[in-house]
């Protein structure tokens, strides 16, 4: 095994275990690439040792110990000796424990509860979250999120700090608190995957890296919890959806409906992976991630889009309503239904959807009904619903899409381009 | 590592009270505060005065300025506060969360930095 594999597969686990001992971020960042340049230097002479995880923690931790308590005998700080000498009392006893394989036991799974703490901001969480589990640099996340790099350096420091100064905990949350605490860490996991699926093609190529970060982390999750089901079924759902990633748009960035995808280039290997894990949550009782998957399965398998089973996804969708009565999960339920009975029971459900008005400004909805109208070749009705999408829809690529229908629907009922 | 459990609640919805709400209001801050002292999380706590008592004190230029009322208008008004003992956060927010005022108004978190000794 060469160092660089050793980097890739076992950095995360290194840091956490170093945060955990030497209860700083920073101190352990510094610590671990410390380490790491001494393996560089000693290995190809002497050799790699047997446990490389273990020598690269003790060699990060005495360094850093080292180098605290240097400093500390300088600045005469009684609080960080403290922490230093109960630092170093930890050790003792950790060396063991340390290299075993239990995953309870794993300091990967600290570090996520830490940094999707409930008291850091959602945003917050994402960057510490690919900054420390996935070791992405601030350059490469501040890029994917296309956001200035000093505004993400600060959003890590200012979160660094909040866990130091507020202390947050750095453990598995009890058992009570241990579902609610889940359920935010699964939402930073499920964004992280987000952003890179939102990502169109052509745009950085480190957006669409972030899919696959999102599954490492989904990964984590089941291996470091294996009882929680709903983990599985968020990997699952990003593992169907990452499937067809490479069908969802044009090399010119146009939007491909799934029906209209080609087939032959979905990743067969993700569908299996993933329809096996959806399947199996099924047999419990699945969460809005596990049914997620399931709809996402059920298209993935169909080998033509009209061998869609809707009447399946009709159904799912309406436990899904019922575990997340959201009025999107509404609106894809009609969809649904739309093309399970047809566009007039589609049609139906969305003036219900719309007398909530819940949905008012949302570009979907009109877009929804232009799209049954369109099928019912009600072509003026169905302009005027594109129309109203195109008022209220903000990525580009959608934008152009609906043009496209809304050129269709013009040219089919003899009005002319009037915009 | 000691926090400050800043309770925050609207004055206006207090003045609808009734006597009897009141009094079941004082009766969970006493329960409250005889079983956070029972475990050892308690290190002080008081009720404050309404919002319109207060006075807001700076000095500019050596000069001393007083104005009246609080120093930000809010929908929530500070309206006491504990100061207890906590292992960490988590700790903090499941006794934040118990305090009467929670199910009502807000309760703000906020940890009580240890001073470094001055050489």
């Amino acid at each position: 095994m060469d160092i660089e594999q050793i980097y890739h597969e076992e950095s995360g686990r290194i840091l956490a275990t170093l945060i955990r001992l030497l209860g700083d971020f920073d101190l352990a960042e510094e610590a671990m690439q410390e380490a790491f340049a001494l393996a560089v230097e000693q290995w190809p002479k002497q050799g790699v040792p047997g446990n490389p995880r273990a020598w690269l923690v003790s060699t990060a931790r005495n360094r850093a110990v080292d180098g605290l308590r240097r400093r500390i005998s300088f600045e005469k700080k009684q609080d960080e000796l403290q922490r230093l000498i109960e630092a170093r009392s930890a050790l003792a006893s950790q060396d063991e424990a340390m290299i075993d394989g239990d995953p309870m036991s794993d300091d990967r799974l600290r570090l996520i509860f830490t940094c999707c703490h409930p008291a850091l901001r959602v945003e917050a969480q994402v960057a510490l979250t690919l900054r420390t589990l996935c070791g992405l640099t601030t350059e490469a996340i501040a890029k994917a999120f296309i956001a200035p790099v000093p505004t993400m350096a600060q959003r890590i420091v200012r979160a660094k700090q909040k866990i130091r100064d507020a202390r947050i905990p750095y453990r598995v949350p009890p058992m009570e608190d241990l579902q609610e605490r889940l359920t935010a860490v699964m939402l930073v996991v499920y964004l992280v995957f987000n952003e890179g699926y939102s990502a169109a093609s052509g745009e950085a190529l480190i957006r669409r890296d972030l899919c696959a970060e999102g599954i490492r982390l989904g990964r984590l999750l089941c291996e470091l919890l294996p009882k929680e089901m709903e983990a599985r079924g968020l990997l699952a759902l990003m593992l169907l959806h990452d499937s067809r990633r490479d069908t969802r748009v044009t090399e010119n960035g146009e939007i491909v409906l799934l029906e209209e995808q080609d087939r032959s280039r979905w990743n067969q290997e993700s569908i299996r992976e993933g329809t096996t894990l959806a399947e199996a949550t099924l047999r419990t009782s699945p969460g809005p991630y596990s049914v997620q998957a399931a709809i996402a399965a059920v298209h993935a398998n169909a080998a033509r889009a009209e061998d869609t089973d809707w009447r399946q996804i009709a159904a799912l969708y309406d436990i899904l309503r019922r575990l997340q009565p959201t009025p999107v999960v509404e609106l894809n339920r009609a969809v649904a239904v739309a093309m399970a009975e047809g566009p007039l029971a589609g049609l139906r459900l969305l003036d219900e959807i719309e007398a909530k008005e819940e949905l008012n400004g949302y570009y979907l909805l009109p877009a929804a009904r232009a799209d049954f109208l369109r099928r019912l070749n009600r072509w003026t009705d169905s302009a005027t619903a594109y129309r109203q999408a195109l008022a209220l829809v903000s990525n580009e690529a959608e934008r152009r899409f609906l043009e496209r229908r809304l050129a269709e629907a013009e040219g089919k009922s003899g009005v002319g381009p009037s915009l | 590592m000691q926090y400050m459990l800043l309770i925050y609640h609207s004055e206006s919805n207090w003045d609808k009270l009734s006597d009897a709400e009141r009094g079941k209001i004082y009766a969970d801050y006493i329960e409250f505060s005889k079983n956070i002292t029972a475990s050892g999380h308690y290190k002080g706590g008081n009720r404050l005065d309404f919002s319109s008592t207060a006075t807001t004190v700076r000095v500019r230029d050596g000069k001393r300025q007083s104005t009246d009322g609080p120093f930000a208008e809010t929908k929530e008004q500070l309206g006491g506060y504990y100061i207890v003992e906590a292992k960490d956060l988590d700790e903090a927010i499941a006794l934040a969360a118990r305090i009467p005022g929670a199910r009502y108004g807000s309760i703000e978190v906020r940890p009580i930095p240890l001073m470094t000794a001055a050489a």
